[in-house]
């Protein structure tokens, strides 16, 4: 039951808590009965056959999406009780294909903070050179056109997109699918580099190699397929 | 009645018709494959014409103001369900956004036209009213389906880059604004076209019918002004109102982005 739900976990509230989650795409279930927590400063990965629905877990997890059976809950609220923009703007859902405006790299990173939800923060340089430092870049990436950057390169602005953000959990779908090993280090790097500046912080991965689910989370929740 | 122009005889009708034989003469040349959809094309514009033909004299001898308003409605409704048979994508309750935004739309106007700028009296004055709510109707309505079209593609081509800007915390409003504003741009182009070239390349077919029925040019000219600014701003709205409900039926309000509602036509 929603009302004693919580007080079953013992101690620290989940940052997400997944209670009997079901989702239906044209009336055929893809997964049911869904539960787990997702607790401060924990790295967990969610595995499974593909087409088990991991993408769709994530989206769901993002609001993405309608859910047709149970509830979500973040830092011990139901989900519906937040504004969905506010919720977005703390639990970020990273997709595989970066998707960037046109303009600068620059344009891309300010773009942002024309949204309402964001008004009261301001592009702040200093910490994306800082991140960039911590990738070997310099400032003049800022200055690079959007349509003139490779595929990692693009997944590189759209990780530094959410992070300035400061949100409490990324919600990584594959980002690193189909990119070469050092550009798979680097934003493993960002994410690690964003996650010490608050060690409440948290991430939920899928990815189609094992070793980087070892390399980058400690706990794994199988998707069984129905 | 004194008729100051020529009247049409079906000998000059069928003499007319004649002329479609180029047409056809072009297709079969050309193996352009057109030859029936001419034919029928053409028998059907000479059906459909001589029959409105009819209905147009009954409807212009009408004095009570509710059978002209039905007469106006049917016509307001048959352009709000063949605006949405132009569109590639369809949702559930198309049909009726647009016949409402259609509606809304051109009554607000046409009523504004006839009342408060033409003065027509009475309002309803078949002769003044039927021919302005068609003109304005049959522009309100490419309006429409070209850009609630281009709403929708745009929704479904740039998925990623909206559902982008939702996942970083934008409202529905926010990741849609740049799809609206494209979507109306598109549908107030065909009207801002005309309005430049007007009198230049085109003369406009009102116009021309009030100088071929002996109307002064100079008289025929002011009709025209009038009607292009109703036209324009009945388009304007007639896309808002499109595109409007179609964003409150595609995005909920729980700020996502509900392409499942959406579905393709073969």
């Amino acid at each position: 039951m929603p009302s004693n739900y919580l007080s079953q976990q013992s101690g620290i509230t989940p940052l997400l808590a997944v209670q009997a989650l079901g989702r239906q795409i044209q009336n055929r279930w893809i997964w049911k009965n869904l539960q787990f927590d997702l607790y401060p400063g924990e790295n967990l990965a969610i595995t499974g056959a593909s087409g088990s629905g991991k993408s769709l877990l994530l989206r769901s997890l993002a609001n993405l999406d309608p859910i047709q059976e149970g509830q979500l809950w973040f830092q011990g609220k139901v989900l519906s009780s937040y504004a969905e923009p506010y919720y977005r703007s703390q639990v970020i859902y990273l997709h595989q294909r970066p998707a960037l405006i046109e303009g600068s790299v620059e344009d891309n990173l300010r773009q942002v903070y024309r949204f309402n939800i964001h008004r009261h923060q301001s592009f702040d340089r200093d910490q994306i050179l800082a991140y960039l430092a911590a990738l070997g870049r310099d400032n003049s990436f800022l200055t690079r056109p959007s349509s003139a950057l490779s595929g990692g390169e693009a997944q590189i602005v759209a990780f530094i997109r959410a992070l300035q953000l400061s949100p409490q959990v990324l919600l990584l779908d594959e980002p690193t699918a189909s990119l070469d090993l050092e550009t798979v280090y680097a934003l493993e790097t960002l994410v690690q580099y964003w996650q010490k500046a608050d060690p409440n912080r948290a991430t939920v991965w899928t990815s189609h190699t094992l070793e980087q689910i070892h390399r980058v989370t400690q706990r794994q929740f199988n998707l069984q397929s129905l | 009645m004194d008729k100051t122009y020529l009247v049409i005889g079906d000998v000059q009708l069928v003499l007319a018709a004649s002329l479609l034989l180029i047409n056809i003469i072009i297709s079969v040349v050309l193996q352009l494959g057109l030859g029936k959809q001419l034919w029928m094309a053409g028998i059907r514009s000479v059906v459909q014409l001589l029959l409105i033909g009819y209905v147009l004299e009954w409807v212009f001898t009408l004095e009570q103001p509710p059978l002209i308003l039905l007469v106006g409605l049917i016509m307001t409704i048959m352009a709000g369900v063949s605006s949405v048979q132009r569109t590639r994508r369809r949702f559930d309750g198309i049909y009726f956004n647009s016949i409402l935004s259609i509606l809304a739309s051109t009554a607000l106007i046409t009523g504004i036209t006839i009342t408060g700028i033409i003065q027509v009296n009475p309002w309803y004055d078949p002769q003044y009213l039927i021919p302005l709510l068609g003109m304005v109707l049959g522009n309100a309505l490419t309006g429409i389906t070209l850009a609630i079209d281009r709403f929708m593609d745009d929704l479904t081509t740039g998925r990623d880059r909206i559902e982008a800007m939702l996942t970083l915390g934008a409202t529905r409003w926010e990741a849609a604004h740049d799809s609206i504003r494209m979507a109306l741009r598109t549908g107030m182009i065909p009207t801002i076209n005309s309005m430049m070239v007007m009198g230049i390349v085109s003369l406009p077919g009102m116009m021309t019918g009030q100088i071929l029925a002996g109307a002064r040019p100079t008289d025929a000219v002011r009709y025209q002004i009038i009607i292009l600014f109703a036209i324009a701003a009945a388009t304007a709205l007639a896309s808002i109102g499109g595109i409007l409900l179609a964003f409150l039926r595609l995005f909920s309000t729980t700020h996502q982005l509900r392409l499942d509602r959406l579905r393709r036509l073969p």
